[in-house]
C-alpha cells in the first residue's frame, strides 16, 4: 500500500523525502553524535539489540489502533498498568522465572479488556480527537491506579509479603524488585555472537506478535478495521459495526500493551510501581515516529527503525553532550525534550500534508482551464 | 408464467411530507423485469425522496415514514433500512461516492462481502477471524465487472482512479450483489466523460437484457431517450408525465419538467425595464475547488443597482461561485470590483471591500447559533467596520454599544417580520425561514454595496419565501445595493431578477433576461451538463 501511495505522488523523490523527514533527521543526529560519544560500535550493537528486545513488544501493541484509524493512541498505557498488577501480585505470590511472567501476562488480560473496553467506549464518544483523549484519560486511569495499588492491595486484596509493602502495612512500595525473573526470557536461549548477547527468547516473541499481525490485517476483521480507519461513514454503510470495531482493536492494542510491559519490566529487573508506565506511551509513540509512520499509517517496519533510531540517539547522545559540554544531564534532558519535538513535528506534518493534497486539487483544476484555453 | 402480470415493483399512492411541508403527492409507479425507467425533474422536484423511501433510508423514517404501499413481486414489503432493502433484491448507485479511498477496486466491490475460509481462531473466536480469501475475492470482482461490461482495472486504489471509474467501481459492487433485481441509478453520468456515459448505457442495456430492473435518474435527457424503456416526469412532488420513450423527445421532456406551462411569463414585477449601469463587478477566468460544485473558467459581469441571478441544476456549479469569490473554498482567476482587483481566497479583503455574503450552508456558516439575534445581527458590522461599539479612555479600548445594538437588531425584527420572543433570543430556537431572515438582517447590518444570497429560500415555507424575496427587492431598490441571487429554483429568479446567468457544467451556459421563456432557460440549464 504505501510502495503505491508513493508512486502516485508527483515527484516522488521530493514527496518521499518530505514524508521520511523524520527518520532521515535522526539518521543525521546519530551520524553526528556517534563519533562524538567515542562508544565502541560493539557496545553500540549490544545496547540496541537489548533495547529492540525490550522494547518492540510494546510499540507493535500501537499498531492496530493505527490500522483502525485511531491514531496515536495513548490508550497503551492503560495497558501497561494492568501488566504492572500482573507483576506486583505475581511477585507478592512468589512465583518466579517464566511461569511467572507468563502467569502475569495471563493477570493482565482481564484488568486490560476492562480497561480497553472503557477506552474505546471513550474514544468513540470523542470521534476525530482520539489521541489528545486518550492522552487525558491515561492520566485519569493513572489515578484509578494510584488508589488500587497505594490503598487497596494490602487492605483489600491480601499483600503477604512485606518485601513489596509500605511500613504502614498497605500500599506497595515505590520499587518492587524482579530479580527473580530478571532478563529470565532475554537469557532462556542464551546466544552471544563475537561479543553481542541477542536476547533469542525475546525475539521469538517479538516474531510471533509480528506473524500475528501480519495474519490479523488478512482476517476479516483486520479487512473491516482498515475500512474503518479510512472511511468510517461508508464502512458504515456497507453493513461493518464500526463501533464495535473500534473498541476491538482498543481492546487488542490493551492486552498486546500488557503483555509488552511484562516483557519490558523482566528486561529492566525492577518495578518502579508509580513510574514506569507514566511516560512509556510517549517514548513508544515517538520511536514509531521516529520510524517514519505517521498518524494514519504505521507498519512493523516503522517499529525497528524506530527503535534502532531513537534509541541510537538515546545512548550517544548524552556522551555527545558530555564530550561538548561537559554535563552529562544533557542527554536526559535531550530524551525528553526530542520525544515531545517529534510528536509534535508529526503532528503538524499530518495536518500540512493533508492540507497540500487540497490545494494540488486546485491546481489541478486550473491547469485543466489553462489546457482547454489553449486549445 | 404468472409473474407476467405481476409487475416487479409497485409503488402506490407514494405520499411524503416534510413536517407539514408535501413533497410528494400521490406517486405511481411500476416496473417490470427488466425494464428500464427515466426519471426526470428538476431539483427538488422529489426523485431524490422517492428513490430513499424505495430503498429504505433512515432518514425517511426519522421524519415519520411515507404514505401508501410498495410492492415487490406483489408482496408489500415494507424496509426498515437499506440493509433490508438490499436484501430484498434492491441497490442503488448514489450521487456521492461510498468507497474506502485506500482499497483496491475490488476490495471496494466486496466490502464487507468478502469471500471467507475458515481458520482455528474463527472457530473459537468468531467468523470475524475468518481469513479474507483474496484470490476468490479477484475471482468474484472479475464477473462483477464483466458482467458490467466495462473494463476497470480492479486492482488498482480507489484514490489515484479518474472520477468515472468510481462510478463504475459503484455499479460493479451492486451488480456482484447475486440477488439483484432492481437497480437504481442516481445520475450516474454526471461526473463520467462522453466515452463512459456510452459505456454505462450499454451496460445498462445488458442488465435489462438479464432481467435486472433499472431505474435511470439523469439530466441527460437524450440518454434517456436512447437507453429507456419509459419515461416519467416529475414535477413538485407529482408524476406529471409518463409515456414510453419512442413516442417522446428532448423539448417535450423539458417542457413538461420545468412545466408552468399555464403561468404566463412572470418577470420582475412587470418592471422589465433594463437597468443600463455601469458594470460594478467583473469576474474572469474564475474557477473555484468546492467539492460538489466545481466551477470553471467563468466570465460574468454585473451591473451597477441590479440584481442578477445565477441558476442551474445541483452540482452544476452555481454555489460554487459566491463561494469562491468570497473566498471560502479555494479559488483562482480575477475578480474586479468597481475597477479594482479584489484578490482571492481572503474572505477578509471581499469583506473589507463592502461585499456581504449569505450563505446557502445557514447554521454552519451562516449564524452563530448559541448566541442572542443581537449578537447575530451587529457582530460582522462590529468586527469589521468597527460599529457599533464606543471608545472608552480616550480610544484605548472600545466597548460595545449595547443600546445601538438593539435597536438595530429591533429595526430589523420589525422590518422582516421576524418571530422570536425577543432580541435575545438565541438564534438556535428559531424556525428556519426567521433563521433567514436573521442571516439577512446581519448582511443588511454591514451596509454592503454588493450582496451575494446563496439559496435565500432553501427549506423555508411559502410565506416566509415571499417575505424574503420581497425584502431582498426593497434592500436593493432603497438602498441601490448590488444583489447577486443564486438559487436552483428558477421560478423564484425569474420573479425577483434583471437578469439570469445558467450554469451548467461548472460554466456559465448563458445570460438571458428575467423575461425569456421556461424552455430557453431549460435548454441552457441542461446544456453542458457533466
Amino acid at each position: 500500500m504505501s510502495k503505491n501511495s508513493t508512486v502516485r505522488k508527483r515527484g516522488s523523490l521530493a514527496a518521499f523525502l518530505r514524508h521520511s523527514s523524520v527518520p532521515i533527521m535522526f539518521i543525521i543526529i546519530c551520524a553526528i553524535c556517534i563519533p562524538l560519544s567515542g562508544l565502541s560500535p560493539s557496545y553500540l550493537v549490544n545496547e540496541i539489540v537489548t533495547r529492540m528486545g525490550r522494547n518492540s513488544f510494546l510499540i507493535i501493541s500501537l499498531l492496530i489502533p493505527i490500522m483502525a484509524g485511531m491514531g496515536l493512541n495513548f490508550g497503551m498505557t492503560l495497558g501497561a498498568m494492568a501488566g504492572e498488577i500482573g507483576l506486583i501480585l505475581v511477585s507478592d505470590w512468589q512465583i518466579i522465572g517464566i511461569p511467572g511472567m507468563v502467569l502475569a501476562m495471563i493477570l493482565s488480560i482481564p484488568f486490560s479488556i476492562l480497561l480497553g473496553l472503557f477506552c474505546g467506549k471513550m474514544l468513540n464518544k470523542a470521534r476525530g480527537r482520539e489521541m489528545i483523549a486518550s492522552y487525558i484519560m491515561s492520566f485519569f486511569i493513572n489515578g484509578v491506579y494510584q488508589l488500587v495499588v497505594l490503598y487497596l492491595m494490602g487492605s483489600v486484596i491480601p499483600i503477604k509479603h512485606s518485601s513489596i509493602k509500605l511500613p504502614r502495612g498497605y500500599g506497595i512500595r515505590n520499587t518492587v524488585s524482579l530479580l527473580s525473573m530478571r532478563q529470565k526470557l532475554d537469557n532462556l536461549i542464551p546466544l552471544t555472537i563475537k561479543g553481542v548477547k541477542i536476547p533469542v527468547a525475546t525475539f521469538l516473541v517479538v516474531l510471533v506478535l509480528c506473524l500475528f499481525i501480519v495474519w490479523f490485517r488478512r482476517t476479516k476483521l483486520g479487512q473491516d478495521m482498515r475500512a474503518v480507519g479510512q472511511d468510517m461513514e461508508v464502512a458504515r454503510d456497507s453493513g461493518i459495526n464500526v463501533d464495535r470495531t473500534r473498541i476491538i482493536s482498543i481492546v487488542i492494542s490493551t492486552i498486546l500493551a500488557g503483555f509488552g510491559m511484562v516483557i519490558y519490566l523482566q528486561n529492566m529487573g525492577n518495578i518502579a510501581t508509580y513510574s514506569s508506565h507514566s511516560q512509556i506511551g510517549m517514548f513508544c509513540i515517538a520511536t514509531l515516529l521516529v520510524g517514519g509512520a505517521s498518524v494514519d499509517k504505521a507498519s512493523i517496519g516503522n517499529v525497528f527503525l524506530g527503535v534502532i533510531l531513537f534509541h541510537l540517539m538515546f545512548i550517544v547522545a548524552p556522551r555527545a553532550g558530555a564530550a561538548i559540554t561537559g554535563d552529562s544531564m544533557i542527554g536526559e534532558y535531550f530524551r525528553v525534550f526530542v520525544s515531545y519535538a517529534v510528536i509534535t513535528l508529526a503532528l503538524i506534518m499530518y495536518e500540512t500534508n493533508k492540507r497540500k493534497t487540497k490545494i494540488l486539487e486546485g491546481e489541478r483544476l486550473k491547469l485543466e482551464q489553462m489546457e482547454e484555453e489553449a486549445k | 408464467m404468472s409473474n407476467e402480470n405481476t409487475p416487479l415493483l409497485e409503488m402506490k399512492n407514494i405520499s411524503k411530507d416534510f413536517f407539514g411541508n408535501q413533497v410528494l403527492t400521490d406517486i405511481n409507479l411500476s416496473l417490470q423485469e427488466g425494464e428500464v425507467i427515466g426519471l426526470v425533474g428538476e431539483n427538488g422536484a422529489g426523485k431524490s425522496t422517492l428513490m430513499r423511501i424505495l430503498f429504505g433510508a433512515d432518514m425517511i423514517r426519522e421524519t415519520g415514514g411515507y404514505g401508501g404501499e410498495i410492492r415487490l413481486n406483489g408482496e408489500p414489503v415494507n424496509f426498515s433500512s437499506p440493509f433490508d432493502a438490499i436484501a430484498a433484491g434492491i441497490g442503488m448507485v448514489h450521487q456521492e461516492f461510498s468507497l474506502i479511498p485506500g482499497f483496491t477496486t475490488k476490495e471496494n466491490i466486496l466490502l464487507n462481502r468478502e469471500p471467507k475460509k475458515g481458520n482455528i481462531a474463527s472457530v473459537l473466536f468468531g467468523d470475524r477471524l475468518d481469513i479474507v480469501n483474496r484470490p476468490a475475492m479477484d475471482d468474484q470482482a472479475k464477473k462483477a465487472i464483466e458482467m458490467m461490461g466495462v473494463e476497470i482495472d480492479r486492482n488498482m486504489i480507489i484514490s489515484d482512479m479518474p472520477v468515472g471509474h468510481k462510478q463504475f467501481t459503484e455499479i460493479a459492487r451492486e451488480l456482484s450483489k447475486e440477488n439483484l433485481k432492481l437497480l437504481i441509478l442516481d445520475e450516474p453520468t454526471a461526473v463520467l466523460t462522453e466515452r463512459e456515459a456510452e459505456a454505462l448505457l450499454e451496460s445498462i442495456r445488458g442488465m435489462s437484457r438479464r432481467g435486472i430492473a433499472v431505474i435511470f435518474i439523469t439530466h441527460r435527457l437524450q440518454e434517456i431517450l436512447a437507453v429507456c424503456n419509459r419515461v416519467v416526469v416529475m414535477r413538485d412532488g407529482f408524476v406529471v408525465h409518463e409515456s414510453p420513450a419512442q413516442d417522446t423527445n428532448v423539448p417535450e421532456i423539458t417542457r413538461w419538467m420545468v412545466g408552468r406551462e399555464v403561468k404566463t411569463v412572470a418577470a420582475s414585477d412587470g418592471q422589465t425595464k433594463d437597468k443600463e449601469g455601469e458594470t460594478i463587478l467583473k469576474v474572469e477566468k474564475l474557477w473555484v475547488d468546492m467539492p460538489g460544485e466545481i466551477v470553471r473558467n467563468v466570465n460574468l459581469e454585473v451591473k451597477e443597482g441590479e440584481i442578477f441571478g445565477i441558476g442551474g441544476l445541483a452540482g452544476q456549479g452555481k454555489l460554487g461561485i459566491p463561494n469562491g469569490i468570497m473566498g471560502l473554498y479555494q479559488a483562482g482567476g480575477r475578480v474586479t470590483f468597481e475597477g479594482k482587483e479584489i484578490p482571492l481566497n481572503s474572505p477578509r479583503k471581499c469583506l473589507d471591500a463592502s461585499f456581504a455574503f449569505v450563505s446557502e450552508d445557514r447554521r454552519g456558516v451562516g449564524l452563530l447559533l448559541d448566541e442572542s439575534l443581537e449578537w447575530n445581527v451587529a457582530f460582522p458590522a462590529m468586527q469589521i467596520q468597527n460599529r457599533f461599539l464606543k471608545p472608552a479612555l480616550g480610544g484605548l479600548i472600545r466597548f460595545r454599544d449595547e443600546k445601538a445594538i438593539q435597536e438595530i437588531t429591533q429595526k430589523y425584527i420589525d422590518e422582516l417580520a421576524i418571530k422570536c420572543t425577543s432580541s435575545r433570543q438565541k438564534a438556535r430556537e428559531l424556525s428556519g425561514g426567521n433563521q433567514q431572515k436573521v442571516c439577512l438582517a446581519k448582511a443588511f447590518a454591514l451596509s454592503p454595496r454588493l450582496l451575494f444570497v446563496s439559496e435565500p429560500t432553501r427549506g423555508i415555507d411559502v410565506g416566509a419565501k415571499a417575505l424574503v424575496l420581497e425584502a431582498l427587492k426593497q434592500f436593493n431598490r432603497e438602498n441601490h445595493v448590488t444583489i447577486v441571487i443564486v438559487s436552483s429554483e428558477l421560478e423564484e429568479l425569474r420573479t425577483s431578477c434583471d437578469r439570469i446567468a445558467i450554469v451548467s457544467g461548472g460554466k456559465v451556459a448563458g445570460i438571458l433576461p428575467a423575461s425569456s421563456s421556461v424552455e430557453e432557460f431549460g435548454t441552457l440549464m441542461l446544456s453542458q451538463v457533466r
